[in-house]
């Protein structure tokens, strides 16, 4: 039986902000969108635990934007940092020394460097001793404070700065994402999801959901990045969308290890639909169409929700190369 | 002064003591030869619940010390320890807690660094964090390791003061040597430190932001000069405890030690366990009728510049010994000696460099009277020749290795 959820529509979403307007990151970023939606399931109460990456530079003295605790850790080490925390609390608690009132929960934000690379044995360990925290990962594909270098979660396809297209590499990355749900989800932590904001009501629900289990609770979340993806800030939501109904971007979950997708698109669209509108693949456009490299990712998509229909039971139409 | 009990123990045991007597909260953990018994016997106290406190054994030292500051700045009273390649594994995080201004204490049960690895001591681990902001003392006995640890976290968590601290003893010599040491009552070790009161910890009724961003050179000045103050001040706040401390427990702690140094015309600066071995030397020199003195570094960090000049301005010569090497230079503490003397009128006629055991190798009695000889015959040179101490017989035997290896490979 599910659990009736706070947020059903839109309508839902709290009014309440815990970040207060302006700031300095990029117009249209779509990991703030999502840390202010995830800060608004937790409430106050919440210490965010950072690694470096685009989030790090929204703290910037003395014009902070948030109504909770943070602290900026290393690039390696935000999961170690959330330990510390969460065992000095639980000490303090215990001991008598701060009342339960000063109970925080304890929030991982990383980018998807951190996630994927740099950081992925301190998030291993932090699993493995069953750390009771909330990990954050606005996945925007690629080093993106840094200029928008390669990192593990960037597509076949994309270009970046250290993988530009060329005639010699014409698809620009070739390697394939690591696929870190499924490397969370090998260290049974009771729960992990795939967010994106486009999908609020989604997000918002798995939140919530996810603050029903002590221990690992693990998101990656989607992050529409005008700078680094190469398109119009107003339209971060609508490009988080098109992944997500191109079924590029699959939300699921992971309860006590068990995958279920929270929304099937009846019928995928084509994942030139949502490619044709980013910079970052228009080496797949022009001067040449690059079909071959559109029906590989098209195939991928293809063969993996072919996979999860067949497992979860559902139909759905899958685009014809 | 009050009653306590004698234990024999090692340097390591010692150091877990000073954890417990300083009622640490929390110990998150890794484990490095030769700092492993140190959290085997807080484990140990916490599962038999001798300890009211929390290890947590962890994946890396670079994590290690992450969780250790972050619960620092959360509330807890953190101790925890390391070595060698451990220490610089974790060298980013201690210049981030350092600026946190989390007053943890860390251990450094000082080991040489690869490559080639070896298990054995010397000072080139601790003094890689010496730029990092963490205060650094550094114990001769195993007395001192228990002792130090009680005044760093008085210092560290001086509201004037608000910085980590290292203390730092030698693998090996200190680490699995037994030595008598007196052990303070829990209640005595309680007046002497109390209860850690954090300022401004993280919070839900009054949130805090730490280690936030600077994009900006001038702000990112302002707080490093802070620390740099605070480091300073650290000095006197040192001296402050280390008095109550000598009233408290009858031993008395100085930056700065001196032995038989009054007089002396020639002397030796050295830190740590071999300091043990230097005093021989110079009582051996004193009954021949040569003015020899020593002086021993206790406190690293902030460097007690005034003291060292005050102590060795005037004297004829002076040695200082350097268990490290900063390659294509010389000794470390070389150079700060003699940055703490040049503007001194009456400083030395000679500052001589002398760099010993490295990697652990042994120093005799005889080699730091060798090193009192070479200071003596220098004296007046303009440009004194370094001093690198190894006797004839383990260069014999260095070479025959070497040999040997080379007939083994061809």
């Amino acid at each position: 039986m599910e659990l009736q959820s706070k947020y059903r529509t839109l309508r839902d979403v709290p009014q309440l902000d815990y970040l207060s307007p302006g700031g300095s990151l990029c117009a249209g970023c779509g990991g703030l969108l999502a840390v202010r939606l995830f800060h608004k399931v937790l409430g106050k109460n919440v210490v965010w635990v950072n690694a470096a990456g685009c989030m790090t530079i929204m703290v910037n003295y003395p014009l902070v934007p948030l109504k909770s605790n943070w602290l900026y850790t290393a690039f390696a080490s935000a999961p170690a940092g959330a330990q510390g925390i969460r065992d000095a609390l639980d000490i303090l608690i215990k001991k008598g020394k701060i009342p339960e009132s000063e109970d925080l929960k304890v929030v991982v934000v990383t980018g998807d460097g951190a996630a994927y690379d740099i950081g992925l044995q301190s998030t291993s360990g932090a699993i493995y001793r069953n750390l009771d925290f909330y990990y954050l990962c606005y996945d925007n594909q690629a080093y993106g404070n840094t200029g928008f270098q390669v990192s593990s979660a960037t597509p076949v396809g994309s270009s970046t700065a250290t993988t530009p297209a060329t005639p010699s590499q014409p698809a620009g990355n070739i390697q394939k994402r690591k696929d870190l749900f499924e490397i969370w989800r090998a260290h049974n932590p009771p729960y992990i999801a795939t967010l994106s904001s486009s999908y609020a009501v989604d997000f918002l629900k798995k939140v919530e959901k996810g603050s029903g289990f002590r221990g690992p609770k693990l998101y990656i979340s989607l992050a529409g990045c005008p700078t680094g993806w190469g398109y119009d800030p107003r339209e971060t939501i609508r490009e988080e969308k098109l992944a997500v109904d191109t079924g590029i971007w699959p939300l699921k979950e992971a309860v006590e290890g068990k995958v279920r997708h929270t929304v099937v698109p009846r019928a995928l669209r084509p994942v030139e639909e949502y490619l044709a509108t980013q910079a970052r693949y228009q080496h797949l456009f022009t001067p040449t169409k690059r079909i071959d490299v559109i029906r590989q990712i098209q195939n991928d998509v293809n063969s993996y929700w072919e996979g999860v229909a067949d497992r979860e039971g559902f139909d759905i139409k899958l685009v014809e190369t | 002064m009050t009653s306590t009990r004698s234990m024999l123990m090692t340097g390591n045991l010692a150091a877990a003591w000073g954890a417990r007597l300083g009622r640490a909260d929390y110990i998150p953990a890794y484990p490095i030869t030769p700092q492993t018994e140190i959290i085997e016997t807080i484990a140990k106290w916490v599962r038999t619940g001798e300890i009211d406190a929390k290890l947590v054994q962890m994946e890396s030292e670079h994590s290690m010390l992450t969780a250790a500051g972050a619960a620092s700045l959360a509330g807890a009273r953190v101790f925890t320890a390391t070595s060698s390649q451990g220490l610089l594994y974790a060298l980013e995080m201690l210049y981030n807690i350092a600026g946190w201004r989390a007053p943890m204490v860390l251990v450094n049960v000082a080991r040489a660094l690869a490559a080639p690895i070896t298990l054995e001591p010397d000072h080139n681990d601790i003094l890689a964090a010496r730029d990092s902001g963490f205060l650094q003392f550094h114990a001769e006995t195993c007395q001192e390791v228990l002792d130090l640890i009680l005044l760093a976290y008085r210092v560290a968590e001086d509201s004037s003061v608000l910085l980590p601290a290292i203390v730092n003893l030698d693998g090996f010599y200190l680490s699995f040597t037994r030595e008598k040491v007196d052990l303070p009552s829990e209640e005595d070790a309680a007046a002497f430190l109390p209860d850690y009161k954090p300022v401004n910890p993280f919070s839900a009724s009054n949130p805090v932001s730490k280690g936030a961003t600077v994009l900006n050179g001038a702000l990112y000045s302002y707080f490093k000069y802070h620390m740099h103050a605070s480091s300073l001040r650290a000095r006197d706040v040192f001296e402050k405890a280390s008095a109550e401390f000598e009233r408290m427990f009858g031993r008395s702690y100085s930056p700065v030690e001196t032995f038989m140094a009054d007089d002396a015309e020639i002397v030796l600066v050295i830190s740590n366990s071999f300091s043990t071995i230097g005093k021989q030397a110079v009582k051996r020199l004193r009954n021949r009728g040569i003015q020899a003195g020593l002086i021993k570094l206790r406190m690293l960090r902030p460097f007690p510049s005034s003291l060292v000049a005050r102590y060795l301005s005037g004297r004829r010569g002076v040695a200082v010994f350097d268990q490290n090497i900063s390659l294509g230079f010389g000794g470390i503490i070389y150079s700060e000696v003699l940055t703490s003397l040049y503007h001194r009128r009456n400083r030395p006629q000679l500052i001589l460099p002398v760099i010993g055991g490295l990697g652990g190798k042994q120093i005799t009695i005889e080699e730091m009277e060798r090193i009192f000889e070479a200071t003596k015959n220098e004296l007046g040179s303009e440009s004194p020749e370094p001093l690198f101490l190894m006797r004839s017989e383990e260069l014999e035997r260095t070479m025959n290795l070497v040999k040997t290896a080379k007939e083994v490979h061809s």
